[in-house]
């Protein structure tokens, strides 16, 4: 990290990995965390939020125990994708880009998984991909775990 | 000495089909039978033919498994026996003859391609730096720095024809000569004026290499499987062309939904420079180099040149306004740098170890080497693919790419994404290359390949492209801004069903002045889906404005979901499982779709058993009730 950091230039050219890091520990970028960065990158706020905004890759709200990404890649646009987007945002009462009130799921979109052939499929996790997804399968994979979590109460 | 190697692939596509799980368990199963001393299991990028992910390779034989299952270990490890047999019920079985193929060299995906960058990919370990030296890694680094001067690798490169495959196809020797000469100019200028001390070399670089490795495209995934599959070739590039400009210091600026390429990248610097190909004293010949790895934070149009620069400085992407310097001269932190994509970088090593005239007899008179895509969509056999320019479309999808599937017929090729346009059946037969793609309405592109069939909605696809690109748009060029809301906008209402038929020459005129109206390649390109599924599917357009019909039953505006009652067996499945409640019937009564309240989500033709086939989709709005 020493190394690096001689290396850099300037500080400034740590600014998006520095955000990277805190949405990583905190799923999303709280607003001290942000003027903290402010402050080490000696910017102003508003270059910081100005940075953070542009790029889809930030969140500002805390995200849910379950992400899920449903790749919205040319390969699976054309074998359905819209359809599964749909069918996922009814089985969990949200929209793209928002987060259950439970804080269970999270539902995003993504340009190729990188599974085209398993097209139109999902991630969830970071992990699991579901594959050659149809409205039908959607609802069992998102059935079972709403299911448990009745059965145990 | 291991006898037997068996090669797994573990690329993104490869571990999301399950290829994880599939390595422990064959491991545990080697240990179980003893054979950890006679066979070798190695972890490789992913070999491209995604359609059979995860792929099991056992050599010497060149045995292939395909569709490989984690419940396969034992038997797979049992068959590497002495006296094991050959599974053949894992055999990859050709699509269109049937027939099962044991051995790799012999599947024509496999068979009609021409490997030079994906040569490694799925044969070496990735995460090993022995591996790629064992096939000829790092040669050409040491003859560059031992043979030849900076000026030298430069014509070396420019001789080649190498045109840079990120999109563009910009000569890479005449920008890499370009760069060398501001990068010199820029050295000289700052020694006359004092700035230039010892060690301030290391910390301000007088130029910098930058691999653009953003991969912006939602269709394409080939910069990332080189990056998995093969990291050290996109470095020794790198070091080489550091070497050739008089740059010291190199980027990677991967887009930030790679992470195994991150982190096979990460490795693969660490080796190298614990083994002196990076560092200060590169191979021990005085010039230093090193390579840091930066992540892109999603945002597309970072993977124009001027933009990536600000991004990787910490600022809004944007691309500079016009009249903009170029990048070879005033890039990174305003000094000059070299931007190239991952692709142009890899082949750098084979020129130098084959020789400039080897590359160039390879290809057309004006685009050498060889073009690699994603081959997905429609299409039998989705993946990754490296063919030699000029061979024709037809050749890569019928070929090699097996057609489209399910006895349905093809209807266009896309390349380009969103920067690039369709290519109807008519057009199969232009070859490949920069020149032939632009003249036919699309382009080469990073490298997206999407094959649709009479099911796709070229209407629908345009949407798709803009909806992307104008999401995607840095909001500086009013045109790019407001004109792709606009066209947007036309082709949402054609889609639904409330289309003008003087709609198509607005979206027409609109797309020739955003083109010409945007200051960089994102607006400049961004009405290309439009404007070429106009120019060869404009009688879609007029069925959806004047008929109300989408023809290829997409569009859910003009689209009805309907049930055949002679088919269908009154057995309450979709009654039940209609979520608006739009279907009527009852036991031993025939299912009807109330049309009205419909909202066609397709769950019922989802669920209705295939053994019926009852629920189809008809172009055009059914207004009375089926029956
Ligand atoms: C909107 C936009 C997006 C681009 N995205 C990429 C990309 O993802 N990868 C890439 O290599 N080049 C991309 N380019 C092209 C780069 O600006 C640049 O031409 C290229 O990286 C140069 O490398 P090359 O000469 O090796 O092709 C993009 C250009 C534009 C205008
Ligand atoms: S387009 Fe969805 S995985 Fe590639």
């Amino acid at each position: 990290m020493e190394a690096r950091q001689v290396l850099s230039p300037s500080k400034k050219g740590k600014l998006i990995p520095m955000l990277q890091q805190i949405q990583e520990r905190f799923g999303y970028l709280p607003e001290e965390e942000m003027v903290k960065v402010a402050q080490l990158c000696g910017v102003t706020e508003s270059k910081v939020f100005g940075a953070a905004s542009f790029y889809a890759q930030f969140r500002f709200t805390p995200i849910g125990r379950n992400r899920v990404m449903v790749c919205r890649g040319t390969a699976c646009h054309v074998q359905g994708a819209p359809q599964i987007m749909e069918t996922i945002e009814r089985e969990l009462s949200i929209k793209e880009g928002q987060t259950t009130p439970d804080l269970e799921y999270t539902l995003e979109s993504v340009a190729c998984i990188g599974c085209c052939a398993l097209a139109p499929c999902i991630m969830i996790n970071n992990k699991d991909v579901h594959g050659r997804l149809t409205p039908q399968k959607v609802t069992e994979i998102f059935a079972t775990p709403k299911r448990e979590a009745q059965d145990a109460s | 000495m291991p006898v037997k190697t068996v090669l797994l692939g573990q690329g993104t596509c490869c571990i999301s089909a399950g290829a994880k799980q599939i390595s422990a368990a064959l491991r545990e199963e080697i240990a179980r039978l003893d054979l950890a001393g006679t066979v070798q299991v190695k972890h490789t990028g992913c070999r491209g033919f995604s359609q059979i992910d995860p792929v099991v390779i056992i050599e010497p034989e060149g045995l292939l498994y395909s569709e490989v299952k984690v419940d396969d270990a034992p038997e797979i490890a049992r068959s590497l026996l002495p006296q094991g047999q050959p599974i053949e019920r894992l055999f990859y079985r050709d699509p269109v003859t049937d027939r099962a193929i044991p051995h790799h060299r012999d599947i024509t995906f496999y068979n009609n391609q021409q490997r030079t960058v994906l040569k490694n990919c799925g044969y070496i370990d990735p995460e090993e730096i022995d591996d790629y030296l064992a096939v000829g890694g790092y040669q050409a680094l040491r003859k560059v720095l031992s043979e030849m001067t900076p000026e030298q690798v430069i014509d070396a490169v420019k001789r080649s024809g190498l045109r840079g495959l990120g999109g563009a196809g910009f000569p890479a020797g005449r920008k890499w000569e370009a760069c060398r000469r501001a990068s010199r100019e820029s050295r000289v200028e700052s020694r006359e004026s004092g700035r230039e001390t010892p060690d301030s070399r290391l910390q301000t670089p007088d130029s910098y290499v930058v691999c653009n490795a953003d991969e912006g495209d939602p269709g394409a995934f080939q910069d990332r499987s080189v990056l998995e599959g093969d990291p050290h070739s996109v470095v020794e590039g790198m070091i080489i062309a550091g070497y050739a400009v008089g740059a010291t210091k190199g980027y990677v600026y991967v887009r930030a939904e790679y992470p195994l390429a991150v982190k096979r990248l990460g490795i693969a610097i660490a080796e190298a420079r614990e083994r002196g190909f990076l560092g200060e004293n590169v191979l021990g010949n005085g010039f230093g180099f090193d390579i840091e790895i930066f992540q892109g934070a999603g945002a597309f149009v970072c993977g124009e040149s001027t933009a990536l620069t600000l991004s990787l400085e910490g600022a809004r992407g944007m691309p500079k306004p016009l009249p903009r310097p170029r990048t070879t001269e005033v890039g990174l932190w305003g000094r000059p740098t070299l931007l190239n994509n991952v692709k142009t970088f890899a082949n750098i090593r084979w020129i130098i170890n084959k020789g400039a005239e080897w590359f160039a007899s390879q290809g057309t008179e004006k685009s050498k080497g060889t073009a690699i895509f994603s081959l997905t969509g429609k299409i039998t056999n989705c993946g990754l693919i490296e063919v030699p320019m000029g061979i024709t479309l037809r050749e890569i999808i019928f070929d090699i790419g097996g057609g489209v599937p399910g006895g349905r017929t093809f209807k266009a090729v896309q390349t380009g994404g969103p920067s690039g346009g369709v290519l109807p059946e008519g057009l199969l037969g232009t070859p490949i290359d920069f020149d032939s793609l632009t003249a036919a309405g699309s382009m080469m592109g990073s490298g997206g390949m999407v094959v649709v069939d009479e099911d796709t909605c070229m209407v629908d696809l345009a949407r798709y492209f803009l909806d992307f690109t104008q999401k995607e748009s840095c909001g500086q060029c009013s045109l790019c801004r407001l004109g792709s809301v606009q066209m947007l906008e036309i082709l949402n209402a054609i889609t639904e069903g409330n289309g003008r038929i003087e709609d198509i020459d607005l979206l027409i005129e609109l797309g020739e002045s955003v083109k010409i109206g945007s200051i960089c390649g994102l607006g400049q390109s961004a009405p290309n889906p439009v404007l070429s599924t106009i120019r060869y599917f404009r009688e879609e357009y007029e069925s959806h404005i004047l008929e109300k019909k989408c023809p290829a039953r997409v569009c859910k505006g003009l689209i009805s979901y309907i049930i055949v009652s002679d088919k269908c067996k009154a057995c309450m499945i979709c009654l039940r499982k209609c979520p608006v409640e739009a279907i009527k019937g009852g036991k031993n009564e025939v299912h009807v779709i109330d049309q009205d309240n419909c909202t066609r989500c397709g769950v019922c033709l989802s669920v209705c058993p295939e053994r019926f086939g009852a629920v189809e989709i008809i172009p055009g709005r059914e207004v009375k009730i089926h029956g």
